[in-house]
């Protein structure tokens, strides 16, 4: 436990260690040694990061090229990172399990990345988006990490322009910028709704220019399935290469993964179809830290689903409630009409009348959960879905709130919308084969985003010795609640400027021996890939994988989602076990492992899924608070808002692997006290 | 919606491969053109042949993964990526014929998945500003006139689905050279670099064994991102003031 001494500056820790009082989840877990960051700076906040990158070791140019880095994924994080370290001359080996590192699904964010460039005069400064995002996570985020990532986030902006990113410009020619959820300045800089994709081409091209130079070596569909750890350090990987099948070894003197998130966890999510949670998890089954696995980002602009034929769910920026009104019928019999029959004085624009102040731009979490309760009210609108009831049985319901352009393009012009937002407006035409320009379009929260990942110190590297983890693949920066356009923003910091500078101080510790492929370890986790592969093609049951990644998200959905209760998680818990032992007795897979097999793909990228969803809901279990995307019904204000107990629960729970026997799960958790030096922890307030 | 599917079938490593007919019921007109293929897959598992081998991954119409010729056009009926195409764009009672992408420079893995790198490698040969991590200047430094900046977005949009080189007769890349060319080319940043970049990439593109340009355009009608047409008089007025100058 942390005790409260004076801080290097100065200053004290503004809350005292947590004792957990209640234990919901006693008898599904076990209590471990709490988890200190070895790597944690001291000082005045403002400098922690400068006083890091100066007393971090160096290593000798000539040197670097003798020493090899691995790193899992080619989104921003990985893909910025592989270039980086490229380019300072190490030898890097970078995977991913698309056909080129272009597609990682980083592509696909919509909206923007934060900076504190105060463009704008509006006040904005390193210190506010720090703020921001700390009182934005619900202070579940590390004071530290957050106060580098706004610091670079100003240096991520002129990297890419100069990469050549084609951010949004005024008339003068000088760059643009919105603002998004939860602030109140205008930060956010966008290429339109695909700023994502920018963003990963700029990171793509600098990436394939290091592969020209040879510093790079790209390895595309090849699938990473276990990590070697040989003498307590990660010395390489086991991957499948997708189209041949081969099982090859690569070892390396850091391994880095930059796999990405878990929502797929649910099923249905806004995530591309193959991201998933198996470099982390298979690198957790070796004694990595998963980090508040439970902490999921529910976004509240999606587009509802239609049917149960649906694969993904699609998002709409929530830039896009910078202008569009949200609102539902005042009253239940209107739900039915068409949005332009009913009156102005019938209709109720929730989010302005509840939260006048952020209005329509109030948080995710916020905005998720009001949308959720108009249509627990009946006061959706949309077409009739069934549902279960919570009791066993089915009921219809309509699942979609009003995102109104009406009054913006009335105002601004269409012109004008359609210049801002185009493709997203095109894609929910398309989706749903309504005009948006015409009809106030529908939305649905959906799951986005997952701020829980491997465990990680401020130098990114995981508990296991030379194991790095970036991007929303590790947990570290965004607490309990990610605000819009931070994801990005991380992303690039890691890649660019973050891993570059502290995997450096590992690596000065080479040269390191050198690991034959015939080492023990290394022979060891290729026969286990080997014999997990043989074991689903063996099976021969009745289920696809597909089926039991249905079952899972309905599971997870449904009381893992957006609100959680001790019964539910119990419950799921159960159906999970349940799942676990069904889908090792019946899948179903055809075909040979030695050729592209998708379903074979799939089907290790559910168990790892089933086994995860049971470790999020142990981890949503023991916390019994409410915090950002975390809402737990049993901690809530009278008025019905998420209420954080700061007293039992300001840790990082890092659940440390603790075997599964007989189907069941029994995680170690290890506590991080959260310590805040530079900011008070409050109550969080949107009104 | 009931439905006929013909489906080219290439077991791995194959020469060649057959078109194989399938019938599907229980389509809905809300599904995407893929979740209509996921829909024929569980049923193929569950009678116990092998599913049908295709790329996706964002399907949302951004990553450029997935492909397939829909009734002879690419990515099918509408400008619009096959995982954004939606199945009421088709009748019920319809026969559709799909196929992997057509042209030799993107080699058949399996069924409808085929082998993209040479775009990978077309990047490779210049297809970026140098610019080392670190040493970017201010970004306000360079201001972009508000026509040139769009007109590089809107080419930067080209996702590299390849859609291009399937539809063109010649089998030519030059759609997806053209608009890389241009997003460069249109931004201050792009100049040091900019004649060196074309004849570099065009070298790439010859080498890889796309064919050449003879202004066609199925390229641009089959795009779904609607790259323009002229992007490819830009690569060819870049490339011919560098060969001028001596790259
Ligand atoms: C629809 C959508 C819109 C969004 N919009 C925004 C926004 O506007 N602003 C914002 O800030 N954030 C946004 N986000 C969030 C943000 O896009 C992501 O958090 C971020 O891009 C993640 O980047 P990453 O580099 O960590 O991972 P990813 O980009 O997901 O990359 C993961 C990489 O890992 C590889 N990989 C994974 N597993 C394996 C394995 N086992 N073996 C080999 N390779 C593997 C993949 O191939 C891929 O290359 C959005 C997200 C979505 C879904
Ligand atoms: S130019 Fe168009 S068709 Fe060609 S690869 Fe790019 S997006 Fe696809
Ligand atoms: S699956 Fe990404 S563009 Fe179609």
């Amino acid at each position: 436990m942390a005790s409260s001494t004076k801080d290097l500056s100065g200053l004290y820790a503004t809350n005292e260690a947590s004792v957990q009082k209640s234990d919901d989840a006693a008898g599904y877990y076990t209590l471990g040694e709490n988890v200190v960051d070895p790597s944690a700076p001291t000082g005045v906040i403002a400098d922690r990061w400068t006083n890091t990158k100066f007393t971090n070791a160096l290593v000798n140019p000539a040197n670097r090229r003798k020493l090899n880095v691995i790193i899992v994924g080619t989104g921003l994080a990985g893909g910025a990172a592989a270039a980086t370290l490229g380019e300072a001359g190490y030898n890097v080996k970078v995977f991913c399990y698309q056909d080129s590192p272009r597609r990682a699904h980083s592509i696909a964010a919509q909206g923007g990345i934060n900076a504190a460039k105060n463009y704008k005069e509006d006040g904005d400064s390193v210190y506010r988006l720090f703020y921001d995002t700390v009182k934005g996570g619900d202070y579940r985020a590390r004071e530290s990490n957050v106060y580098r990532l706004a610091q670079e986030s100003v240096n991520i902006i002129d990297q890419c322009v100069a990469q050549g990113v084609p951010f949004a410009r005024e008339y003068g020619g000088l760059l643009d910028n919105r603002s998004f959820g939860g602030v109140q300045v205008s930060r956010t800089f966008y290429a339109r709704g695909q700023t994502g994709q920018q963003l990963l081409l700029g990171a793509y091209q600098a990436l394939e220019r290091q592969v020209a130079a040879g510093t790079v070596e790209q390895f595309t569909r090849h699938e990473m399935l276990e990590v070697v750890i040989v003498d307590g350090k990660a010395r390489g990987i086991i991957t499948r290469d997708m189209v041949t099948g081969a099982i090859d070894t690569h070892t390396a003197d850091v391994v880095v993964l930059a796999s990405g998130g878990y929502s797929n966890v649910y099923y249905l999510s806004t995530n591309a179809m193959g991201s998933n949670v198996t470099a982390a998890w298979r690198a957790h089954r070796k004694g990595a830290y998963m980090a508040n696995p439970c902490y999921t980002q529910i976004h509240p602009t999606c587009i509802p689903v239609t049917g149960a034929h649906q694969s993904k769910l699609t998002l709409m920026s929530e830039s896009l409630r910078n202008d569009g009104r949200v609102w539902v019928p005042k009253k239940a019999e209107d739900c039915d009409k068409h949005p332009s029959d009913i009156a102005e004085d019938d209709r109720d624009y929730f989010l302005e009348r509840i939260y006048p102040s952020f209005g329509n731009l109030v948080p995710r979490d916020i905005a998720s959960r009001a949308a959720k309760y108009m249509c627990d009210e009946g006061r959706g609108v949309g077409p009739q879905i069934e549902e279960p009831d919570g009791q066993g049985g089915k009921r219809m319901m309509r699942r979609g709130v009003y995102l109104d352009l009406t009054a913006a393009i009335a105002r601004l012009g269409k012109d004008k919308i359609e210049e801002k937002y185009d493709n997203l407006l095109d894609m929910y035409a398309r989706i749903t084969g309504e005009d948006p320009y015409q009809v106030p379009m529908r939305i649905y929260p959906a799951v986005h985003y997952v701020m829980g990942g491997l465990w990680v110190g401020y130098d990114l590297q995981t508990n296991i010795e030379g194991l790095y983890c970036t991007g929303e693949a590790n947990f570290s920066d965004h607490g309990a609640n990610r605000l819009g356009a931070s994801a990005l923003m991380q992303g690039l910091s890691d890649g660019y400027f973050v891993l570059p500078n502290t995997i450096r101080d590992y690596l000065a510790k080479g040269p390191f021996e050198e690991i034959s492929e015939d080492h023990p370890a290394v022979l060891q986790a290729r026969q286990e890939v080997e014999e997990r592969v043989a074991k689903f093609l063996s099976i021969q049951g009745t289920q696809t994988a597909e089926s039991f990644h249905k079952q899972l998200g309905h599971i997870m959905w449904e009381y893992c989602g957006m609100e959680r209760t001790e019964e539910g998680l119990k419950t799921a818990i159960a159906k999970i076990r349940e799942l676990k032992r069904s889908f090792w007795s019946d899948l179903k897979v055809l075909g040979k492992g030695e050729e592209l097999n998708q379903d074979l793909e799939k089907a290790g990228r559910v168990i790892d899924f089933i086994e995860l969803g049971e470790l999020m809901c142990i981890d949503a279990l023991n916390r019994r608070e409410s915090c950002g995307g975390h809402f737990r019904a049993e901690s809530q204000t009278p008025e019905g808002e998420a209420l954080r107990h700061d007293d039992e629960f300001a840790y990082v729970a890092a659940w440390g692997w603790g075997g599964d026997e007989g189907g069941a799960q029994t995680p170690v958790l290890h506590k991080e006290d959260l310590i805040y030096t530079a900011i008070e922890m409050k109550q969080r307030s949107y009104k | 919606m009931k439905l006929t599917l013909k489906i080219w079938r290439q077991n791995q490593g194959a020469a060649t491969g057959a078109i194989k007919e399938y019938p599907i019921d229980g389509v809905s007109s809300d599904m995407s053109f893929l979740e209509m293929l996921d829909l024929l897959n569980e049923n193929l598992v569950h009678a116990g042949e092998e599913p049908v081998a295709f790329d996706s991954d964002c399907r949302e119409g951004i990553c450029g993964m997935c492909s397939l010729m829909i009734n002879g056009q690419a990515h099918g009926p509408e400008v619009t990526t096959t995982c954004q195409l939606h199945m009421r764009s088709f009748k019920d009672g319809d026969t559709i014929t799909i196929e992997p992408w057509r042209s030799s420079v993107f080699p058949i893995v399996k069924d409808l998945v085929v082998d993209r790198s040479a775009f990978d490698r077309i990047i490779q040969n210049g297809g970026y500003i140098s610019v080392n991590t670190g040493s970017a200047p201010e970004a306000n430094a360079a201001p972009v006139p508000r026509p040139k900046a769009q007109r590089s977005f809107n080419t930067a949009t080209c996702i590299g689905c390849g859609a291009c080189v399937a539809a063109c007769p010649n089998g030519s890349a030059s759609l997806f050279l053209g608009a890389k060319i241009t997003h460069l080319g249109e931004l201050p940043q792009g100049q040091p670099e900019r004649y060196e970049r074309v004849t570099s990439m065009v070298a790439q593109h010859d080498h890889e064994g796309f064919g050449g340009c003879t202004n066609i355009g199925e390229c641009a009608s089959a795009c779904p991102k609607e790259i323009p047409l002229d992007v490819i008089a830009q690569l060819n007025k870049d490339l011919r003031t560098a060969i001028k100058q001596g790259h």
